[in-house]
């Protein structure tokens, strides 16, 4: 497949990287010192312009291209950049947007600005925050099949129930699969008998009901409910859907916004949630508003320095669980290294939603785990795919695959993967693999 | 040397309004002409009406710049001048009919303002001397008044255009007035097509009901209270008021009163396929509850009182009436409650401060302010505790404006201090002329004609009358009426100097 990338920042070079091993990647890119530092970095031609003009996407090919994904920080660099695609050519269009405002728009009409897809950062991040919240100790969290199904990363805290246990005890729960463990940032695909050590990260994929139930187990002390106190910290966008999206799971969230005209603007747009306008750096007012009190806070602040200042702050408080947006991918790891619970990286988020197009129609979701090591993806099996008239047993053994299936569905219901269980035809599977191995599996599929 | 500051208000762009109206004033008073001509009475007040007005108009209009623009500054003054000159137009056919009470030039205009402000307030004694035609204008002129003349110039004057809804604006004290169509001229004519439907409705049905149980209730009494409970204004040509009429017939006055107090607005979303709008309305669920608050509590303090023997249908017939008609604003009665106990009387004196929703024929403060003073007294209990929480009061889900909210705390607070300084104003003058007033009459007086609702205690009850008040006193509240109809602002605003020079 062909691909036009417009844009070369975080985003756009996350997702060069990811294509690059199977397609023809060209990135466009309006600074050229920055195009040129690519080409040596990534196997993909580079070329330097403005990619809303119409001389450089037709210098970029974009009329017999396949796909364009626009995904520069400029919400409206993007719509424009797709537009003009669409006038050369019937490229699949991709914009990255933060502003929800165009996503409204697009979904009245898909249509609307010539793009086929648009991927909302800052609402699929605040997404994210909130799926995380919904699971204790979670660091990710990502739907698949519809909702059917989640995939789930937890951390095994020293003292769990969970930890010295094998899988096979740890797992005791119908519908759910134990499908990887991360130690020392090292994968280890799990059997039976592996042991579960505290400080590892195990990653598993079943029902919602059983995600939520094994999340209890591993911290059977902060199970999430409606008294639950949750401090978002900065009304930024990702701030504001946030608070929306817990609104919505009738959840009563306070935020807290320093700019008294914002602070205004999302009390008039968050009819349940408490706005209080302060510095949040201020301890005498985390004091007073009793915020060590909190069960969870989240920093979404417009700095990842003050994001990362007032995380501290409050896991000095005694917070349980603070969750941070951190804008620059690198410093995600220093952050859960200076004992933040989550830190979320909505680049990373954006890359993963926009990668899951491009494998065409074989996978239709996919997650990307701890620094692209693992990956999991949703396949829809066609008829002559090799997986499909074999019990699962046989197939791991004849395969000698880096991958764990987590769960089949099978006409709109859930399937447990067992290993009598025989696939068929128009399954879908949601499967653990080993990032080397992820365009093997889905050339099988 | 002084030199005269320059005059900043292009009162020519005034005047030429208020000619306009003066002119167009001469249509509704051929309608009483017509019933004198029907009942054989003088043509004679009419005529002289007539010829006024017109030639007041053709004097203001020859005054008048038609090429002006109406800006804020002059929209004020002809909302303020053209209530009072339809008012002195009003009291022209009593004056001329020269019979009882109202022949006097004072008492004629207090009567013609107490009607178009929607008052109800009369200086009538003897109802039984005047002519059908004078009495059928009385009514007549409250319902000219009920949506305010504004609203009616807007929808005839389809030139004016965005002087229309500064007009509007003026006289409502919104801050926006809520448009229904991109032509302001389009919003006020279907408003006042659905304000014509209603009458109609309510001349049909107290027509109806009079045929089957009431003959008193002719065609000429049904349109006579048609035209004053939708317009909820309150005078009646019996000297009973709807308490002359059969308890079906009372009854059927309510809903009426009721729906000439809801928004305008709201009810023609709810005639036009979204009745959503209105009955989800915070507003409406506030003055519903009043309604039914007071109509209980009143009802209950009849129960328990020994002086007053209604029955149980009568009890709660007596109490939701004359609750409905004061917080309407509207000041009918279906019984002397001036004879009540202090308890009941006391409770409507109470409601007296309500009054309806804002946009529809009612006066007094209103729910919606209420409301919002209700609600922005809650949220500041809650910042005390939490000195950094931001917290918008909505109504119906929507934030209100800091600014507003600060409007409206003013606007309640000036409305008190009116009322009470009025009040002061009717003891002591009434001491000076040697009468005896007592403080609850004095306070029953001043608040029921400032804030336009017509009947309040003692002489000034029901079945009374305020002739009995000092001349001045009867002066003060003609201004006061005045004042109280277009909400207070667009009159004192011509009082102070920068309101003419800056």
């Amino acid at each position: 497949m062909h691909v036009v990338i417009i844009g070369a920042g975080e985003v756009g070079t996350a997702i060069a990287a990811n294509l690059a091993r199977d397609h023809e990647v060209v990135v466009v890119d309006r600074d050229p010192d920055r195009a040129e530092r690519l080409k040596y970095e990534l196997d993909v031609l580079t070329i330097a312009g403005d990619g809303t003009s119409l001389s450089t996407l037709e210098t970029a090919r974009v009329a017999s291209t396949d796909m364009v994904i626009a995904c520069t920080d400029d919400d409206r660099t993007n719509l424009v950049a797709c537009g003009t695609a669409k006038v050369l050519g019937d490229a699949f269009t991709i914009a990255r947007s933060k502003s929800t405002e165009y996503l409204r728009t697009w979904e009245r009409d898909d249509s609307a600005f010539g793009v086929d897809f648009l991927v909302c950062t800052d609402l699929l991040t605040a997404e994210n925050i909130v799926r995380v919240i919904g699971l204790p100790a979670a660091i990710d969290v990502d739907p698949f099949a519809g909702g059917l199904v989640q995939m789930a990363e937890f951390d095994v805290p020293e003292g769990s129930p969970v930890a010295g246990q094998t899988v096979a005890e740890a797992d005791r729960f119908e519908s759910l699969t134990f499908v990887g463990l991360f130690r020392d940032s090292e994968m280890i695909l799990p059997r039976g008998d592996t042991v579960i050590e505290p400080n590892d990260r195990a990653v598993v994929i079943g029902s919602p009901e059983s995600v939520q139930a094994f999340a209890t187990d591993i911290a059977p002390d902060s199970t999430p409910d409606d008294a639950d106190e949750i401090v978002i910290v900065g009304g930024s966008e990702i701030g504001h859907q946030s608070a929306r999206l817990l609104e919505g799971l009738d959840l009563r969230p306070r935020l807290i916004e320093r700019d008294p005209d914002r602070a205004r603007w999302l009390a008039e747009h968050l009819p349940n949630t408490l706005v209080m306008e302060h510095d949040a750096t201020d301890t005498e007012f985390l004091a007073r508003e009793h915020v060590d009190e909190a069960d969870i806070v989240v920093a979404t602040l417009e700095s990842d320095e003050k994001n990362l200042l007032v995380s501290v702050l409050a896991k000095r408080l005694g917070v349980d669980r603070v969750i941070a947006v951190v804008d620059s991918g690198d410093y995600v790891t220093v952050f859960e290294e200076l004992g933040i619970d989550v830190a979320i990286n909505p680049r990373t988020v954006t890359a993963e939603e926009i990668t899951r197009f491009t494998y065409e129609s074989v996978a239709e979701n996919i997650a990307v785990l701890e620094n692209d090591q693992a990956e999991v993806l949703e396949l829809e099996l066609t008829d002559n795919c090799a997986l499909v008239g074999r019990p699962i047993s046989e197939l791991v053994q004849d395969i000698d695959a880096k991958f764990v299936i987590g769960a089949i569905t099978r006409n709109r219901s859930l399937v447990t993967p067992r290993g009598d269980t025989v696939l068929r035809p128009g399954d879908h599977i949601i499967v653990f693999v080993e990032s080397s191995f992820v365009s093997e599996l889905a050339a099988m599929a | 040397m002084f030199e005269t500051p320059r005059l900043r208000v292009g009162w020519r762009a005034s005047t030429e309004l208020m000619g306009t109206v003066l002119t167009y004033l001469a249509i509704p008073l051929a309608f009483p002409l017509l019933i004198a001509v029907y009942y054989g009475e003088s043509v004679v007040p009419f005529v002289v009406a007539i010829a006024v007005t017109l030639a007041l108009g053709a004097w203001f209009g020859r005054l008048g710049d038609p090429e002006a623009d109406l800006g804020p500054r002059e929209a004020f003054l002809a909302v303020s001048a053209i209530w009072l000159l339809v008012a002195v137009v009003g009291a022209i056919p009593f004056v001329v009919a020269g019979v009882g009470t109202i022949a006097h030039p004072v008492n004629a205009l207090f009567e013609s303002m107490s009607g178009l402000t929607t008052t109800g307030a009369t200086v009538l004694e003897d109802f039984s001397i005047h002519s059908q035609s004078v009495m059928m204008w009385r009514q007549l002129i409250q319902w000219l008044g009920g949506l305010g003349i504004l609203v009616l110039v807007t929808a005839v004057l389809s030139e004016l255009g965005v002087g229309g809804a500064q007009l509007m604006e003026s006289e409502t004290q919104t801050r926006d007035v809520n448009k229904l169509t991109p032509r302001i001229t389009q919003t006020a004519r279907l408003i006042w097509g659905l304000y014509v439907g209603i009458t109609l409705l309510a001349v049909t049905v107290y027509y109806a009901l009079g045929l089957t149980l009431d003959p008193r209730m002719d065609m000429y009494n049904a349109v006579a209270h048609a035209f004053t409970s939708v317009a909820t204004a309150g005078f009646s040509p019996e000297p009973l008021s709807v308490g002359a009429f059969h308890p079906v017939i009372q009854w059927a006055v309510v809903p009426f009163m009721v729906i000439g107090s809801t928004s305008f607005v709201l009810l023609y979303f709810f005639f036009n396929g979204d009745p959503m709008r209105l009955l989800r309305n915070e507003e409406f669920h506030f003055y519903l509850g009043a309604l039914g608050f007071f109509s209980g509590v009143v009802a209950l303090a009849l129960y328990f009182d020994p002086t007053t023997r209604f029955g149980v249908e009568g009890t709660v017939r007596h109490a939701t009436f004359n609750v409905v008609s004061i917080v309407t604003t509207t000041g009918y009665a279906s019984v002397d409650f001036d004879l009540w106990a202090p308890a009941a009387k006391h409770m409507l004196f109470l409601c007296m401060f309500i009054g309806g929703m804002v946009g529809s024929t009612t006066c007094s403060i209103k729910s919606l302010r209420w409301l919002v003073v209700l609600k922005a007294f809650r949220r500041d209990l809650f910042t005390s505790v939490h000195p950094d929480a931001i917290r918008p009061v909505r109504v119906s889900g929507s934030p209100v404006d800091e600014d507003v909210i600060r409007d409206i705390y003013a606007y309640v607070l000036l409305s008190v201090v009116i009322f009470f300084l009025l009040t002061v104003f009717v003891v002591v003058d009434a001491e000076r002329a040697g009468l005896r007033v007592s403080e609850f009459e004095a306070m029953g007086a001043a608040a029921s004609t400032f804030l336009n609702i017509g009947p309040a205690f003692g002489d000034a009850g029901p079945y009374g009358t305020y002739a009995t008040f000092p001349m001045s006193t009867r002066g003060v509240m003609i201004v006061l009426m005045w004042i109280g109809r277009i909400e207070i602002i667009p009159v004192l605003v011509l009082f102070t100097k920068a309101f003419w020079t800056s």
